[in-house]
């Protein structure tokens, strides 16, 4: 399962590419807003973890873009702002699911599992 | 014919005209007025001009000194075709100012006075008393022609008897139609009507005479003309003095008769009637005047000289037996007087009321306190006054009447009423004429003039012995010859009608100018005098001048009382509701006050009204110090709306003000989100590190070295956010400009030395080649030393962060400069040889939590260049960005001294 961190303070990055990676995740990270939309493309994450604050480019329009594009793939936004129009603008540009920062590690990788698509198709008992 | 038919037929016509006069009023009432307010009628209601004198007294006239009595009728046509335009000021004045009568024009043009009311009252009554009793004294006498005509049906005629008849009856209708309503404005409907009827019964009664005269007992018109020719008339000797005397004497009583101002400008409806009326009216007199010399050539072949030639009009027809024409003659008779004692006794009757009757009981109501709200109404009072005065007026009429017993020609008591009223004609055309016109002055030439007119003609008409003794006439008074009452100063040898008017108007002309010339004119008589003189300049504009403040249900109760409740409330309610006020109240101002005024004096008179409204007021007398206080209230008014439109700029001012404040503070609140949602931001981020790593390290199982680097991002971390709080306090303590500042005394290279120290610390091989001119920063400063190296702190390690050159330089450059003030600046430059910063992010570099760039390298919030800005600030200088020197470059410039700051 490929994860996609679009995430730019790189302590954060570690932290969850640590936690995520002993959860069994292929964690692909990147910062700038700027080229997120080509780094989504690249990687082909299942699931992706977006920051809205990022350099060059809201998180919010990225997503926009991305659902624009025709893409379903789950994502969770994560906000330092805290506020409930955040979570309003995330539900708005199409985001999965949405947390706030300070998270605790249990959390976002209980969100995550929730977001993985089942990887094979479900045989009938 | 019968005595008793006469009587019928007097009964019926009387009958006739109260019923035409009822039926006008009701037509009045309802407001269908049409034809009944035509210039005919008003032309045909000029003809009380025409009374039984010119009916039956012109033939007599004509018979005893020819074409002499002409002149009666080319004094009005005169007026008429050539001075009509006097009569037109006079319309326009009288309706304008609702002038009542001759009395009060006199009284409200020379300041509303009550003295010159109540004496022109007094003159008018003096004069007009004979004519009334001439009146009555031509139907007794018609009577008398009929009884002496038919004495088998008549018995005895007692004169006396008829004559209280007559004037019973004619009271009865004066005060029925000529007291319907009060204000003169309302106009007398039924009794203009009825004059009117009444004019053309006199005209075509004359004409039928003098038609049955030239055709029926002369032979046609040429036959006339030569019994004229005959007669000697033509060769009677014309005194040219008395014609023109007698012409002028015409023409002064047409404008100042009562009677005559009643119907010319009281009654008038139209002012363009009076066009009309310039030819109508002489055509009219004329036509009167066309048989008068046949009928009496041919009544004096035919009666001979000893009979009375006033009554031929009547004698004529009756010795030919043509009783009808006779009959339709005494109509005429009857209409002439019945007309002229009607109108005079309304005019007169108005005087009365309002110049005495009202004024007298104003003054011996005055002193009683509440005195307009005492039971009583006081438009009942009013009526009242005006009902007794017409029984008054007729009353002496018939006193008169019976105490001349019928003596003197008819002419004779015409001529001298007529220079009786004559004495007005001064006042009158110099008060609408002539500003310099004052009070005192018509005061003096009336008084001089009545009283020679009294002296000379009145007095001696009543016959030798009467009032003055034959010695007295002959000798003069006390044997002083030069005072003989026909022969003033001498001027003897001449017609004592001529000598009287000569003397009176003389007189009276000569001292009205001179003591108008040497006496000074009050405010009110001065402003009335302007408004009358002038009065097609502003014929809307008649002032009242009383003061304000006053209560005006006080002027609705007085004002019901005169004009009735009715028409006061709804006076009232109009001028209310003008103002804007709901009810019945308007506020008193002053064009109110004066409207009211010019209502109430058309019922009681202009200086009656506005003794009434200056009792309210409680300033009976218009001063000078009113008038000022008029200015000064005007100014007040002027200054109060210089400062209305002061304010209401002041109010656009306050409401920009609020405006930009209000744009400001939601810019500010925008600001505020936008700062906390930042701060919580920055908060959050290291927060976020912190917890995460600090779940991993707690979980354990862990390498070491990972351990190790995890701890150390956690402290990293923590430290970033202490910093970050304390710059938020620092900014926060800054902002608010509570900072406490350690001022003192410091050398600029020794805090450049240190700020250096403390921003590359040991990081020197890393970092920037700092370049600095040691010897130019030796400069004594007057500062907050600590304050100052925070920001050369922040500036040389952000050009350590950023600076991304490969050999990074930082020249520190600075510089001393005396402004145009006179104030010594010193100015650090921090210039490195990076890329700098864009266009766009250095207008936002200084804001909070700005950061040009990526923001880990910096490692800060982003709030350090606000901060330095505050602390420049605080310490009186600047800190800017300087484009176009290669790379970033800050400068920072304050004060060498402490006193100096903020004066830049």
């Amino acid at each position: 399962m490929r994860v996609l961190l679009i995430e730019d303070e790189p302590n954060i990055t570690e932290a969850l590419r640590f936690v995520l990676s002993r959860d069994g995740w292929l964690v692909d990270t990147h910062a700038d807003g700027a080229t997120a939309l080509r780094a989504i493309a690249d990687k082909a994450p299942q699931v992706i973890v977006l920051d809205v604050m990022l350099p060059n480019r809201s998180g919010f329009e990225i997503l926009r873009d991305l659902r624009a594009q025709g893409s379903s793939v789950p994502v969770l936004m994560l906000t330092a702002r805290g506020q409930q129009r955040d979570r309003d603008l995330a539900q708005a540009a199409g985001a999965t699911a949405f947390m706030t920062k300070p998270f605790s590690n249990a959390d976002i990788v209980a969100a995550l599992r929730a977001l993985r698509p089942s990887d094979a198709p479900r045989v009938s008992p | 014919m019968a005595f008793n038919t006469l009587v019928s037929v007097c009964f019926l016509y009387a009958c006739f005209l109260f019923a035409v006069a009822f039926w006008a009023e009701k037509r009045a009432e309802r407001g269908r007025l049409g034809w009944l307010r035509s210039p005919l009628v008003y032309t045909l209601s000029l003809s009380v001009y025409c009374t039984a004198w010119t009916f039956y007294g012109a033939v007599g006239y004509a018979a005893r000194s020819g074409l002499e009595f002409a002149t009666i009728y080319i004094g009005p046509t005169l007026v008429m075709v050539g001075w009509w335009w006097i009569l037109r000021k006079l319309v326009r004045i009288g309706r304008t100012h609702k002038i009542t009568s001759v009395a009060d024009l006199i009284s409200s043009r020379y300041g509303k006075s009550t003295a010159l009311g109540v004496i022109v009252t007094l003159f008018a009554v003096i004069g007009t008393t004979p004519y009334i009793a001439l009146q009555l004294q031509s139907v007794t006498q018609a009577f008398g022609v009929f009884a002496s005509a038919a004495p088998e049906g008549f018995g005895r005629v007692d004169s006396e008897a008829t004559g209280l008849y007559v004037a019973g009856g004619l009271a009865l209708f004066t005060i029925l139609f000529g007291t319907r309503n009060l204000d003169a404005n309302e106009r007398h409907h039924g009794v203009v009507i009825a004059i009117a009827l009444e004019a053309v019964v006199k005209l075509v009664a004359l004409l039928g005479v003098g038609i049955f005269t030239v055709w029926g007992v002369a032979g046609g018109f040429g036959d006339v003309m030569g019994r004229i020719e005959a007669s000697g008339f033509a060769t009677l000797d014309l005194m040219p003095s008395r014609m023109i005397g007698l012409t002028f004497l015409a023409a002064a009583a047409f404008l100042t008769l009562p009677r005559m101002f009643q119907v010319l400008v009281v009654e008038n409806a139209d002012e363009r009637h009076l066009y009309t009326a310039a030819w109508a009216f002489p055509l009219y007199v004329m036509l009167m005047s066309l048989f008068v010399l046949p009928i009496a050539v041919v009544g004096l072949q035919h009666f001979g000289a000893g009979a009375n030639p006033d009554m031929f009009v009547l004698t004529l027809p009756l010795d030919f037996d043509r009783n009808a024409l006779a009959m339709l003659s005494f109509l005429g008779g009857f209409s002439s007087a019945t007309s002229m004692v009607i109108v005079a006794a309304i005019a007169l009757s108005t005087m009365v009321s309002n110049h005495i009757v009202l004024p007298v009981w104003l003054s011996l109501t005055r002193d009683e306190g509440d005195r307009l709200r005492e039971p009583g109404d006081l438009r009942a009072l009013v009526l009242m006054a005006r009902r007794l005065s017409i029984l008054g007026v007729l009353a002496l009429g018939y006193l008169y009447f019976q105490l001349s017993g019928g003596s003197g020609a008819l002419a004779a008591i015409g001529l001298v009423s007529f220079s009786g009223v004559a004495q007005v004609l001064p006042a009158m055309l110099g008060g609408i004429f002539w500003r310099g016109a004052t009070r005192t002055g018509a005061l003096a030439g009336l008084v001089a003039g009545f009283a020679i007119w009294a002296y000379t003609l009145f007095l001696p008409s009543f016959g030798e012995g009467a009032v003055m003794g034959a010695q007295m006439l002959a000798q003069g008074p006390f044997g002083i010859t030069a005072l003989r009452p026909q022969a003033l100063f001498g001027l003897a040898g001449i017609d004592p009608v001529v000598h009287a008017v000569i003397w009176s108007m003389l007189v009276n002309t000569g001292l009205f100018v001179a003591v108008s010339l040497v006496s000074f004119p009050d405010p009110i008589e001065r402003m009335q005098g302007a408004q009358f003189v002038n009065v097609f300049d502003h014929s809307t504009a008649a002032r009242s001048d009383v003061a304000d403040g006053i209560a005006a249900e006080d002027l609705l109760v007085l004002s019901q009382r005169i004009l009735g409740p009715v028409s006061a409330q709804d006076l009232f309610q109009r001028a209310a509701a003008a103002q804007g006020n709901a009810g019945y109240l308007p506020d008193p101002t002053r064009d109110f006050l004066a409207e009211l005024e010019r209502e109430l004096a058309g019922s009681v008179g202009a200086a009656t009204a506005h003794a009434m409204l200056a009792q309210i007021t409680g300033g009976t007398v218009v001063s000078v110090e009113d008038l000022m206080a008029v200015a000064g209230e005007t100014a007040q008014i002027m200054e109060y709306s210089a400062q209305l439109e002061a304010k209401s700029a002041e109010l656009a001012r306050t409401a920009r003000a609020l405006r930009q404040a209000n744009e400001k503070l939601t810019l500010l609140s925008i600001q505020k989100d936008g700062f906390l949602s930042q701060i919580s931001h920055e908060l959050r981020t290291p927060m976020t590190s912190i917890r995460a790593f600090s779940e991993i390290l707690r979980e354990g199982d862990i390498e070491a070295a990972a351990r190790a680097r995890y701890a150390g991002i956690i402290h990293t971390e923590a430290q970033r956010l202490t910093r970050l709080l304390d710059d938020l306090l620092d900014l926060s303590v800054l902002e608010s400009g509570t900072v406490r500042l350690n001022w003192g005394r410091c050398n600029l290279h020794d805090v450049i030395e240190r700020a250096v120290q403390a921003a590359l610390g040991g990081e020197r091989a890393t970092g920037v080649t700092v370049q600095r001119a040691a010897m130019s920063e030796h400069v004594a400063l007057e500062t907050d030393a600590d304050r100052l190296a925070q920001v050369f702190i922040n500036l040389v390690s952000n050009a350590a962060k950023y600076c991304n050159a490969p050999a990074a330089t930082l020249r520190i450059a600075t510089r001393k400069h005396v402004d145009a003030a006179g104030v010594d600046w010193i100015e650090v430059d921090f210039i490195d040889n990076g890329q700098g910063i864009a266009g766009a992010d250095q207008a936002v570099i200084f804001e909070k939590f700005s950061r040009a760039g990526e923001t880990v390298r910096a490692g800060g919030a982003g709030l350090g260049l606000a901060i330095c800005r505050e602390i420049m600030s605080n310490l009186g200088g600047t800190i800017s960005y300087v484009p176009g020197q290669g790379g970033a470059a800050f400068r920072v410039a304050l004060p060498r001294l402490r006193h100096d700051r903020g004066r830049r």
